[in-house]
């Protein structure tokens, strides 16, 4: 049948297109400064974060505003269970991943039981991360207010996923972790799992009667975004080299998370990504503009939170104009264009 | 029927305490600190009513949640505090020009903003004003870097002879200190809400907003401009919480992120008291002022704790509100 | 034949009023049930009954001899009870073959397997060449097809359908009557709501008429055109049963 090969195409096509951007993504550490190499591995984590939002908000259409929660979650397991327990952080992503799954899954569990759907999941969502960033604040044993500082290795260091002397290392593990997730996701999306999620998020009552079990949908969509969010929370946390609850379960965070993916195209496999892109790309040139502007711009040097301002705009502009993102417009355009 | 007389036996039950608690001998040893959180509580109370106010209305009306509430609120504590710094305007009398300020810039953000947004999905409502707010909040850092400020009122300790009683600020009730300003914001706040409601109840452009709010279809029909509506009440509801703005002048501090947290509170104060409810948002406001303050009381630091839990056990066990009706 | 669904003295009350009163009917496996009477007489409420939208106050549904009465709906849907909806809800952001692939994957988990099963129940139904179509974007008989592609492809034992003709012009609506005989050809029983007289008369083996949440009769369609509590319960209106 036709159909069926093009189906089997499209995996193809998609795993192809996996290949093709993380070739391209690997050329990047090849003469670029050090500084650049930063920015395109917080980019990558925060894609990484972005590709685990989009699988609850985009796939089963549960907006989540709180997205931190998960993120903060893996980056204090990671920076916990290295500083104290002297466990590898590799094996801390994992461990974040599964405390951030079994936080959505009872959280979610507590939320959906209850109906909570729309803009009441939303401010629940934003309530729980902000509950924890409150709760993290008192508590001595991850550090209160003041956080984990994680010390340096001083030089390379596999095992505990250090990599001072060596950015690019850095950046690599970064990539493999967004093809990791991004191929988990090209994954979930053709199969019966990612099938239901979609059918979920379309019509709970229409996919109710062709045999589907919503909160079962639900929560494994929960569990996976929180997992894959979790992991990006921990590396961040292994990168800066620190972590306390604003920079770990604030608002601007959850922010950023789902920035990306709105921006790229929500519930589509390579908005996060292609978001990331724009986002990291246009948040550094405004914020070398403010660092060293042009003689008629000398006005804004210096000045803080324009990149901020910016991303608002880009936000507002993408929610009136294009709310299917970047990857939306380019379908639009294409079916134009084919007509 | 049944809900009226579980509430009459809620607020029975809140007049025993009243009359009980204080016979006993914790009463003795934390009355004081006790008294300043209840009273406390209660004139930050009535500023979170005034706020929430402006957004149950506008969620009422419009349907829309709006995240960029509290960044108004930004946006008048900036124009106020400079006013003051550089004309030396009392805030209170720069309500005079905050108020249409904000009404001006609530029309406009709603005629631009909003408007196209209407029938949209209700993640990208919120998406937009979350993209508002971001906007506004970091202009504010712009303009005005984080460095945070604050004013201080010159007669904030005066007294005050009104013939039958003189007022010495700060005034003690109950043991507990009760500052001018904050008085001031509650006092204006109660007022501000009053007014509010009667002209949602009593004038004609408050019948047609509920009209439009009920039915906006049926409002058309019968010759109501609807569009023009939306863009009123979300005029006022910026003026409200525009008004809350420069009213916590003299006690809070000027940063970019002062509003953020009036947003938050404005949300839990709204779900408490019902969407849509203006009454609501009078009684949750003073509930939220509070639960803040007594939370801070036994757990210090941790005021805003207190608040989010109530917030949760609201969404998950009555998601309509005090106000609202069962059944969303 | 054998009872494949059985309504067991079911009633169901909202507030004041009694949508469903004590109602007992029997559906014989590979037949075509028609459910016929004047709006608001508790047919959809029926419906909602059996395919565990609402549970009912008292009474029993039983579908080849278990209880499925308070039962999630996704549980009577697994076990092959499936219903269509009086408005249509299609899965809008998906295709045409998308909306039907989320069904295959009922009985099939390999993505490759249900891929075919869906391709082949769209064009059973007639709308192969619709595969790649925005659902949304249909007509409504196209997307009244698409929900019974839909049910079918979660193989079925019984199918409830609701007003599945509402809406269609005379020529679309005997397109779905030869589909929806087809189906029950290919050994689904069907239980199907109609206004439509002429259509569910000519459709069903049998025909059961509710009026105030009752059953008032049932019977073979000839019985129960010149039954007099039913032409009286219409008014004798659009009654004109083939003879």
């Amino acid at each position: 049948m036709i159909r069926l090969r093009r189906i089997a195409a499209a995996s193809s096509r998609d795993l192809l297109i996996l290949l093709g951007v993380v070739a391209v993504l690997a050329l990047v550490p090849l003469g670029v400064s050090r500084f650049t190499l930063s920015v395109a591995t917080v980019a990558l984590i925060f894609g990484l974060a972005g590709i685990g939002w989009n699988v609850l908000s985009g796939f089963a259409g549960q907006f989540s505003f709180g997205h931190a929660a998960y993120f903060g979650l893996g980056a204090y397991t990671v920076a916990v269970t290295f500083t104290k327990y002297s466990i590898s952080p590799w094996l801390g992503l994992v461990l974040g991943g599964m405390v951030a799954a079994i936080f959505g899954l009872l959280t979610g569990w507590i939320s959906f039981r209850f109906g909570l759907k729309g803009a009441y999941f939303a401010l629940a969502t934003f309530a729980l991360a902000e509950l924890l960033r409150l709760t993290f604040n008192k508590f001595d044993y991850v550090g209160a207010g003041v956080g984990i500082p994680i010390p340096l290795a001083g030089g390379d260091s596999w095992g505990s996923l250090r990599f001072e002397n060596t950015p690019a290392i850095r950046y690599f593990v970064a990539l493999g972790l967004v093809a990791l997730g991004t191929l988990a996701v090209i994954i979930i999306k053709r199969s019966r799992v990612g099938n239901r999620m979609l059918a979920v998020r379309e019509d709970e009552d229409a996919a109710a009667s062709l045999g589907i079990n919503p909160l079962r949908a639900k929560l494994v969509a929960i569990a996976v975004s929180g997992f894959i969010t979790a992991v990006a929370g921990g590396y961040y946390a292994m990168f800066l080299m620190f972590v306390d609850p604003d920079l770990a379960f604030g608002p601007f965070i959850s922010v950023a998370i789902l920035l990306r993916p709105i921006v790229g195209g929500v519930g589509t496999i390579w908005g996060p990504v292609v978001g990331a892109a724009i986002l990291s790309v246009l948040g550094e040139v405004t914020r070398s503009l403010v660092r060293d502007p042009p003689s008629f711009l000398q006005v804004i040097e210096g000045v803080n939170g324009l990149d901020q301002v910016m991303f608002g705009l880009i936000l507002v502009v993408v929610i009136i104009r294009a709310p299917d993102g970047v990857i939306g417009l380019f379908r639009r355009f294409r079916k134009r264009s084919s007509q | 029927m049944r809900g009226r007389s579980r509430r009459i036996v809620w607020a029975g039950l809140a007049v025993v305490v009243a009359v009980a608690v204080p016979q006993t001998a914790w009463w003795d040893l934390n009355h004081t600190v006790f008294a300043q959180a209840v009273v406390s509580g209660l004139l930050i109370g009535g500023v979170y009513s005034l706020v929430a106010m402006g957004l149950s209305l506008v969620f009422g009306v419009l349907d829309i949640i709006n995240f960029a509430h509290g960044a108004l609120m930004t946006i008048t504590i900036y124009v106020s505090y400079l006013l003051f710094q550089n004309y030396g305007v009392d805030p209170y009398v720069s309500l005079v020009v905050t108020i249409p300020l904000m009404f001006v810039v609530g029309v406009g953000i709603q005629r631009f903003a909003i408007n196209p947004v209407m029938d949209a999905p209700v993640h990208n409502q919120l998406l937009l004003t979350l993209g508002i707010a971001i906007i506004i909040e970091n202009l504010a850092l712009v303009l005005f870097t984080g460095t945070p400020r604050s004013i201080e009122l010159a007669y904030a300790r005066n007294e005050f002879d009104l013939g039958v009683v003189t007022l010495d600020f700060p005034l003690r009730v109950f043991g507990a200190v009760v500052s001018l300003p904050k008085l001031i914001a509650f006092l204006v706040a109660l007022l501000l809400a009053g007014v509010l409601y009667l002209l949602i109840q009593r004038t004609q452009l408050g019948a047609a907003i509920r009209a439009s709010a009920q039915e906006p279809e049926g409002a058309e029909l019968v010759g109501i401009d609807v569009r023009r509506i939306y863009m009123i009440t979300f005029g006022i509801g910026a003026a409200c919480v525009g008004a809350a703005g420069s009213l916590v002048l003299p006690f809070l501090f000027v940063a970019p992120t002062a509003g953020a947290t009036f947003t938050i509170i404005a949300f839990v104060v709204v779900v408490l008291g019902g969407m849509g409810s203006i009454p609501g948002a009078l009684v949750g406001g003073l509930v939220i002022g509070l639960t803040q303050e007594l939370t801070q009381l036994f757990v210090p630091g941790a005021k805003f704790l207190g608040v989010f839990i109530v917030f949760l056990a609201v969404l998950l066990f009555r998601p309509e509100g005090i106000f609202g009706k069962a059944g969303r | 034949m054998s009872t494949i669904l059985e309504i067991k003295g079911a009633i169901k009350r909202f507030g004041g009023l009694t949508a469903v009163d004590n109602i007992s009917l029997d559906v014989a496996e590979g037949e075509i049930l028609g459910i016929i009477g004047p709006n608001g007489a508790g047919k959809t409420t029926l419906f909602n009954l059996i395919s565990g939208a609402i549970p009912p106050d008292e009474g029993e549904v039983v579908f080849n001899g278990e209880r499925i009465d308070h039962l999630a709906p996704y549980v009577i849907a697994e076990r092959g009870v499936v219903r269509t909806f009086q408005i249509v809800k299609p899965f809008g952001g998906l295709t045409v073959f998308e909306n039907v692939l989320v069904a295959a994957f009922l009985r099939r988990s390999d993505p490759l397997e249900a891929a075919a099963h869906a391709t082949s129940v769209l064009e059973y139904v007639g709308l192969g060449a619709f595969a790649d179509r925005q659902s949304k974007g249909m007509t409504l008989a196209g997307r009244k097809r698409l929900e019974l592609a839909r049910t079918l492809a979660t193989d079925p034992k019984v199918l409830l359908l609701d007003e599945v003709l509402a809406g269609l012009t005379p020529t679309e609506g005997a397109e779905m009557v030869t589909l929806v005989k087809a189906i029950r050809d290919g050994g689904v029983t069907i239980v199907v709501i109609e206004h439509v007289m002429a259509a569910i008369m000519a459709l069903s083996d049998r025909i059961a008429v509710i009026h105030h949440g009752e059953l008032l009769a049932v019977g073979l369609p000839s019985e129960i055109a010149k039954d007099p509590k039913v032409i009286e319960a219409y008014l004798g209106k659009e009654f004109h049963a083939p003879d």
